[in-house]
Formats: structure tokens, C-alpha cells, sequence
């Protein structure tokens, strides 16, 4: 077998396959903070449980409704999307007017309630998720084996974030977006719905945190805990790059997700804390984050 | 003049009246374990010794840390470690335990304070997540397990605290001498500094106060009574696990903070007692796997309709009425 450093060829891509994986989710969870932190100027900590339960939208949908996973990609974001704006248009839009700090607790307490109650109904351990039938199998590219579902994984994320940055960056929809966070009041002078806007974008960053969700179900068990370990590693992620930037907030992700992928392969024991140690150095040399500007 | 006489009057009057609160608080401390069991009553303080900490910095200087449990539990693991390993007095133990958090405090608190509001939670999480997978894997914390029968031995080779009578009132004084640190530092000058950042930190930095160094001088102390709560906590229970260490539990004193009334002096311990009260009667009945639903609702609610905490409504309630 060839060998490479030292570490056969096939294991280092096998890691650098699943650290893109692992960036992927990165991607689709810290775009949907950034874009929730623009505009409402909140740190969305239910983000995590949100992203569990699209992942637990698509289970029930297959086990109660027989509902297959195409159909889940699309249906489970929508629902939780606008759970969100629900969230958005009873609570979170009440405490605008006060400190961005309640924002954050009140998402927690969000968090709490949502993860305690699916750990109350199904335990803490995780549901087996069959991948759908058109992405089973792999393909073998000669250095390494790609199973067809990790390829799309990265594939309809990668989409789903570029199309995210085209929208906010080069469309008419976007520029009021990008408006909005600079100066809602002069937007609403202007006669655009702020309100609305913001609930929109809210629903729209939760629907993001479900579509990763659904799309984890078959690769890792659906399981009531999943999103919690996840966010906060997001937050890391989030700190490093910066939340001003939103394809620096994807490529410090896949990046991110890369550096744990080689961590693993070259020294697995610091694999859980490398995205951690990354945030202190960066802190260090960089306090605004690699994308941020100085607030 | 005699305008001023009376107001340094009034003001005489309502400090001997808060004196003869907090003896009548002290009085009813030493003689609450004839009523209540001792050991749930030294979780209580060991509690509410940790929110008053939390307290000082989300309160006073209006920072929101996420990552306190890692003080917590930094301050139990070494006290566990030290006297299950050497033969050394308990107080020893504490204190090496206090000394480790607040170091700790140090280290954190230089990366934390570089970024502000949400950013500065979001930091302390992570670094204490990492905390957390660090003492996962290290050879001293026992991991899952935790380091359990930690011995309580004698307090200054002297007081057996295997007696839980003892060991109450050893809690006791730890958290009165804890509590004073904590009131003095608020009543200081200093601590008119911290309360001038928390309302108005770009006129404390034109005002040439050295704004950065304040905060971290607050964050290491708020660090070193909550890393003092967690080697009590350790020493009380015989204990040391991965649960402090969890990010829930720095959820937990955020809550008993809120709940209690942030920026008061009694509002933590009020806090504290209730979360703390509440997990035990609930964690028995059947109503044991709600338990983080109804935290999680009780936050809500706070953050909702009930911002000031229990604390903070009464103040208003008694400033209505007088």
C-alpha cells in the first residue's frame, strides 16, 4: 500500500473525506448563525436543537408517515423553518429593544426545552437511519473509496451555502438583507418591511440548521443530544472566522473541518480540541476573527 | 446642614438595619441544620457560593461568561485529585483547588476579555467545552467515572468532617468568607468601576480607566470563588465528575443567576436555593426526565416577563410601597 508521511494514502483521504464532511455541517450551521447574528443581532443557541430536529423530523416522517428521504430533504426544513419563524414572530422579537445577551438565553432556555423533551420521549441513544437507496455504494477513485452519500453530503451542502453567499451577495433580496444590517431604521424609512424581513431570515437560518440536520441522519444515528456537542464547536468556528463575511464564515468552516480531519489522522488524542486551540490562536494574533472587522 | 445631618442619619439607620438583617440571616445559617438535612443544605450554599461568583461578572460588569463550569469543576478536580492521592488536610486541598481555578481564570480570561457581548460568551463556552474533553482524557480525572470516595479527613488535622455536622459549619464559614469577598469587592471602589463598565464602557475608557484590566481583574475573582464552591462541593459529596465540567452546568448558574435577580447581592443565593430545591423534590417523583424542560421554561420566562429575578421584583415592590 502506498504510503504517505508515513500514514497509508488511503486512511490520511479516508480522514480528509470526513473532515470535508464535518466542515460541510460546519458550513450550513455557522451560515445560518452569521446570517440570524446580521440581521437580529442574536447568538441563535437553539441552533443546535433545531438542527436535531430536522434530523428527528425526517426519522418520524419515515416511521410514522413512511415518508421517504427526498421528501424529508425538502418537507423537514420547511417545518422547522417555520417552527422558527413561530419562535421568531411570539418570543425573540419582543426582546429587540433589550440587551443582544437575553437573545442568547432565551434560545438556550429554547434549547433546553426542545432537547430535554426528545430525550424524555426517546432516550439519549441514537435511531439508525437507512441511506436512501439512489446514493447507496461507492465509487473507487484508485487512492481512496467514496461512498456515494459522504460525495453528496458535501455536494448539496456546498450548493446550498454558494447559493445562500449568491442570494445575500448578488441578488435584490440579498441587498435588503445586507441593508437591514447595516441600518433598519433608514431601511423601514425607505418602505420595506423590516419586521417581516427579519422573520423570514430567522426561518430561513433555522431551515438551514434542519436541511444539515437531515442530511447528517444516515451518517451519524438521530439522536435527541446531537446538535448540542456540534453547536458548540460551531461557535468556535464562528469566533475564528468571524461573523461579518459570509463565505468567510464557509470557508473557515471547511477549513476547520480539514485541520480536525488531519488532526485525526496525525494525532487523534487533540482531535476533539484542535478547533479550540485554533480559536486561542487566533484570538491571540487576531482578536477580530480571520474575516471580522473590529467592532 | 441639617439636611445632610439627616440624610447621614438615615443612611446610619438603614446600615445598622442591613447588619441586623444579614445577623439574623447568619443566625438563622447556624441553626437551620436542627430543621433541614445538612448535606442538602451544604449543596445549597456550595450552589449558592458559585452564582454569587457568576454574579460578580454578569451582574456587576454586565459579562455574560458561558464557560463557568470549568472553574467549577477545575477547583473539584484538583482538591480530588490532591487528597486522594497525598495525605494532606482537606483545607490544604481547597485551597490548592481555589488556587488552580483561579489561574485558570487568568488564562481565560485574557483570551475572553479580547472579544465582547456575545462573542465573549461564545469564547468562554468553547474554551471550557475544551476544558471539558481534556478532563475526559486525562489520566487523573477517573474520566466517566469521575474520582469518587474522596476522603474529607480532618480540618486543620483537627475536626473530623466525616461528621456532617462539622462539615456543615466548615461549609458554612467557607461561604460566608466567600460571600464578604464578594460584597466588599462590589461595595469598593473598584467595584464602582465595574458597575460604571456595565453601564457605559466607552465613557469608563474616556474617563482613562484602563477598562480591559478591570475586567479581567473581575473575571479571575469570580473564577476563584467559583473554583473555591467546586473544591467544597467536592469535599461535601466525596466527588469529583464530568457533570460539573458540563456546559449545562454553566447553563444552570446562568439560570439560578437570572431566576434569583443578576446585579443583586442576595438574588444568586436566592436563585441557587430554588434550582437547587426544585431538582431535588422533582428528580424523585415522576417527573425526574422533565427536570431540564422545566429549566429551560423557567428561562424562558425569565428572560420574557421577569428580567429583574426574584430578588430584583421584590426591591421594586418594597421601593412601590415605601
Amino acid at each position: 500500500m502506498t504510503e504517505l508521511l508515513g500514514i497509508p494514502v488511503q486512511a490520511l483521504f479516508g480522514q480528509l473525506l470526513l473532515g470535508l464532511i464535518n466542515g460541510s455541517f460546519y458550513a450550513l450551521l455557522s451560515l445560518g448563525l452569521a446570517i440570524i447574528f446580521g440581521l437580529l443581532n442574536i447568538i441563535n443557541f437553539a441552533h443546535g436543537a433545531q438542527y436535531m430536529l430536522g434530523a428527528f423530523a425526517a426519522w418520524l416522517a419515515l416511521q410514522w408517515l413512511g415518508l421517504n428521504y427526498w421528501t424529508s430533504l425538502l418537507l423537514a426544513p420547511l417545518l422547522v423553518g417555520m417552527l422558527g419563524v413561530l419562535l421568531e414572530y411570539t418570543m425573540l422579537r419582543r426582546l429587540y429593544k433589550e440587551d443582544h445577551l437575553y437573545g442568547l438565553l432565551l434560545t438556550f432556555g429554547l434549547a433546553m426545552m426542545i432537547e430535554g423533551s426528545f430525550v424524555h420521549w426517546f432516550g439519549v441513544s441514537g435511531q439508525p437511519f437507512s441511506t436512501p437507496d439512489l446514493l447507496k455504494g461507492g465509487l473507487n477513485l484508485g487512492f481512496m473509496y467514496l461512498p456515494i452519500y459522504r460525495a453528496w453530503i458535501i455536494i448539496a451542502s456546498l450548493a446550498l451555502c454558494f447559493g445562500t453567499w449568491y442570494l445575500i451577495e448578488r441578488t435584490k433580496l440579498g441587498s435588503y438583507l445586507r441593508a437591514g444590517t447595516e441600518n433598519p431604521q433608514l431601511m423601514q424609512a425607505f418602505g420595506i418591511n423590516v419586521p417581516v424581513l427579519v422573520t423570514l431570515t430567522y426561518g430561513y437560518g433555522v431551515a438551514l440548521a434542519a436541511f444539515a440536520g437531515v442530511l447528517a441522519a444516515p451518517i451519524y444515528q438521530v439522536s435527541p443530544v446531537m446538535g448540542s456537542n456540534l453547536l458548540i464547536i460551531v461557535f468556535a468556528v464562528v469566533v475564528i472566522g468571524g461573523m461579518g463575511s459570509i463565505m468567510g464564515a464557509i470557508l473557515t468552516s471547511l477549513a476547520m473541518g480539514l485541520i480536525e480531519g488531519l488532526t485525526k489522522v496525525f494525532y487523534p488524542e487533540a482531535s476533539s480540541t484542535v478547533i479550540f486551540l485554533v480559536m486561542i490562536i487566533v484570538l491571540l494574533a487576531r482578536p477580530a476573527g480571520l474575516f471580522g472587522k473590529e467592532a | 446642614m441639617s439636611a445632610i445631618q439627616s440624610v447621614s442619619t438615615e443612611k446610619t439607620r438603614s446600615s445598622s438595619y442591613k447588619k441586623l438583617g444579614y445577623g439574623l440571616l447568619l443566625a438563622l445559617a447556624l441553626i437551620a441544620p436542627l430543621a433541614i438535612y445538612p448535606v442538602f443544605l451544604m449543596k445549597l450554599l456550595c450552589f449558592a457560593l458559585f452564582a454569587c461568583a457568576f454574579n460578580l461578572i454578569l451582574g456587576y460588569v454586565g459579562l455574560l461568561s458561558f464557560g463557568h463550569a470549568a472553574f467549577l469543576a477545575t477547583g473539584g478536580y484538583v482538591t480530588g485529585h490532591l487528597l486522594s492521592t497525598y495525605p494532606l488536610t482537606p483545607e490544604i486541598g481547597i485551597l490548592a483547588g481555589t488556587v488552580a481555578a483561579t489561574a485558570l481564570g487568568f488564562l481565560f480570561g485574557i483570551l475572553a476579555i479580547r472579544r465582547q457581548g456575545i462573542y465573549f460568551a461564545m469564547i468562554t463556552l468553547a474554551l471550557s467545552q475544551m476544558l471539558f474533553f481534556l478532563f475526559l482524557q486525562a489520566p487523573f480525572t477517573g474520566g466517566e467515572d469521575g474520582l469518587q470516595g474522596v476522603p474529607r479527613g480532618h480540618l486543620f488535622g483537627l475536626f473530623d468532617l466525616e461528621n456532617n455536622l462539622t462539615m456543615y459549619y466548615f461549609v458554612l464559614a467557607v461561604f460566608v468568607a466567600g460571600f464578604a469577598l464578594i460584597h466588599r469587592t462590589i461595595h469598593s471602589p473598584f467595584g464602582q468601576v465595574l458597575k460604571a463598565i456595565r453601564e457605559n464602557e466607552p465613557r469608563a475608557i474616556s474617563l482613562g480607566y484602563d477598562v480591559k484590566r478591570y475586567k479581567l481583574l473581575a473575571f479571575v475573582l469570580s473564577a476563584g470563588v467559583a473554583g473555591l464552591a467546586g473544591s467544597t462541593k467536592t469535599l461535601v459529596f466525596q466527588l469529583a465528575s464530568l457533570t460539573d465540567a458540563h456546559w449545562h452546568m454553566s447553563g444552570e448558574v446562568v439560570l439560578m443567576t437570572l431566576l434569583g435577580g443578576m446585579g443583586t447581592i442576595f438574588g444568586p443565593v436566592v436563585g441557587a436555593a430554588t434550582v437547587v430545591t426544585l431538582q431535588n423534590q422533582l428528580s424523585s417523583g415522576p417527573l425526574s426526565t422533565w427536570v431540564p424542560v422545566i429549566l429551560g421554561l423557567i428561562f424562558i420566562v425569565c428572560v420574557l416577563a421577569f428580567r429583574s429575578g426574584i430578588v430584583g421584583e421584590l426591591q421594586k415592590l418594597i421601593k412601590k410601597i415605601f
